[in-house]
């Protein structure tokens, strides 16, 4: 059995790595109220931008010369993922379950024959990717240190994807990221963006429709050729932010139950601790009244 | 007099949605002013004010760094990059950034001729920028 003091010892440790746990989950629970705000109060330009792109893409999708961010370079030989992840741990299975389901997808899509590009937003899921990808990663973005996140970071992420298309690296692009359901779930998931994956509406829409009749100023192209690359940064920085919201919510979680599982520590040291100490007072006591009895 | 919706929206927020008289956008091949009514259009933006009227006055400046609109009859919504009512625009921050953008540009030679218009453009929204915030 322990001795008592290092038992107190303990008991001194897991009583400070509660506090510290706590802490993080206020910590926690109050950045991910500010990153939900965030997340929507960009929901209305989302929303808008798709309207928009819906009754452009139309028009435009049937012409030969349309742009390749929309209709895509025609092969579909190689994947470009963008995985967004967390910057920092301490999160549950957060940035595992994303890093996990990229994993998965870039095996399906090499056992299909097709070559695998890797961008990683994000520090934690470039470190897991690291280990059994390392030749496929084509580059790191990471947003650490900074306190928010704005549309000028995700902008930059953009461009480089589109950069990267310009240059024929790739045929078809993926986002990967960790969707918000809700603070106790975050689903991984996977949205096409190149070839552009137009609403639903678009595609049911008759030509003669409303959307029709817009005029244009200046072309369709030149006008959809500024509108999807701002999409891809939109897009982006939804994911983005919705990855900080459900980073936040993980975490808030972990540590929740991270909070628990020391009070429950503590209470079974506490007992040991009490129980350790009668014991020795017991032994104690025997002792001096067996050594008076020899007397 | 009769009025429109009008909704001006950021990546970062929704800035305006309510019923106007008149808006004059600052389209990329000149102002345009949109009347209740307007045919249906979409136009993409500079960098330039935003000026709302109701009641026969201007009530409303925002300057926006570029953007797109979408124009039907009893809508108008504005998709800015970025938009700031110009009495909160600070000059010291519009000349930072217009240094900035100069610098770019300075830097853009040897880029592609769409990434140069694309610093270009930057260049004058920030220019536009500086003159508005002298004037407000």
């Amino acid at each position: 059995m322990a001795s008592l003091k290092a038992l107190r010892a303990r008991i001194t440790s897991v009583k400070s790595t509660r506090k510290i746990t706590q802490a993080m989950k206020m910590v926690a629970a109050a950045k991910l109220r500010r990153a939900q705000l965030a997340a929507e109060a960009a929901r209305p330009y989302a929303e808008r931008m798709e309207r928009m792109l819906a009754s452009l893409g139309a028009s435009v999708a049937g012409s030969p010369d349309a742009p390749k961010m929309l209709v895509g370079t025609g092969s579909d030989k190689v994947h470009l993922l963008v995985v967004v992840t967390g910057d920092r741990g301490l999160a549950g299975a957060f940035n595992t379950n994303v890093s996990r389901f990229a994993r998965t997808k870039i095996r399906e899509l090499e056992a299909e024959g097709k070559t695998v590009k890797v961008l990683s937003v994000g520090r934690k899921g470039a470190t897991f990717l690291k280990r059994e990808f390392g030749s496929r990663i084509v580059g790191e973005i990471s947003f650490q240190g900074k306190k928010r996140v704005d549309f000028g970071d995700a902008q930059a992420v953009a461009t480089r994807v589109t950069e990267m298309l310009e240059a024929g690296e790739f045929d078809v692009c993926t986002l990967v990221y960790n969707r918000f359901r809700s603070v106790i779930s975050q689903v991984p998931s996977a949205q096409q963006m190149i070839p552009a994956m137009l609403p639903a509406t678009s595609a049911t829409a008759a030509p003669t429709g409303p959307q029709a009749l817009y005029e244009y100023e200046p072309s369709e192209e030149e006008i959809l050729a500024t509108l999807l690359p701002q999409n891809l940064a939109i897009q982006m920085y939804r994911a983005i932010l919705e990855n900080a919201a459900g980073f936040f919510g993980s975490q808030m979680t972990a540590m929740d139950n991270a909070t628990r599982n020391a009070g429950e520590m503590i209470n079974k040291l506490t007992l040991n601790y009490n129980r350790t100490r009668q014991a020795n007072i017991t032994r104690e006591l025997i002792e001096i009244i067996s050594g008076a009895e020899a007397v | 007099m009769a009025t429109f919706q009008l909704e001006l929206v950021s990546p970062e927020k929704l800035l305006l949605s309510r019923a106007v008289e008149m808006a004059v956008l600052p389209a990329a091949e000149g102002e345009m002013g949109v009347l209740p009514g307007h045919a249906p259009m979409i136009v993409t933006l500079r960098g330039g004010v935003i000026a709302v009227t109701e009641g026969g006055q201007i009530t409303e400046r925002l300057y926006v760094a570029g953007g797109f609109a979408e124009v039907t009859p009893d809508r108008c919504t504005v998709l800015a990059d970025e938009a700031t009512p110009v009495a909160q625009l600070s000059k010291a921050g519009a000349e930072a950034r217009l240094k900035e953008a100069e610098a770019a540009y300075a830097a853009s030679g040897s880029e592609t001729p769409e990434r140069r218009d694309a610093v270009m453009a930057k260049l004058l929204a920030a220019r536009v920028a500086v003159s508005v915030a002298e004037a407000a």
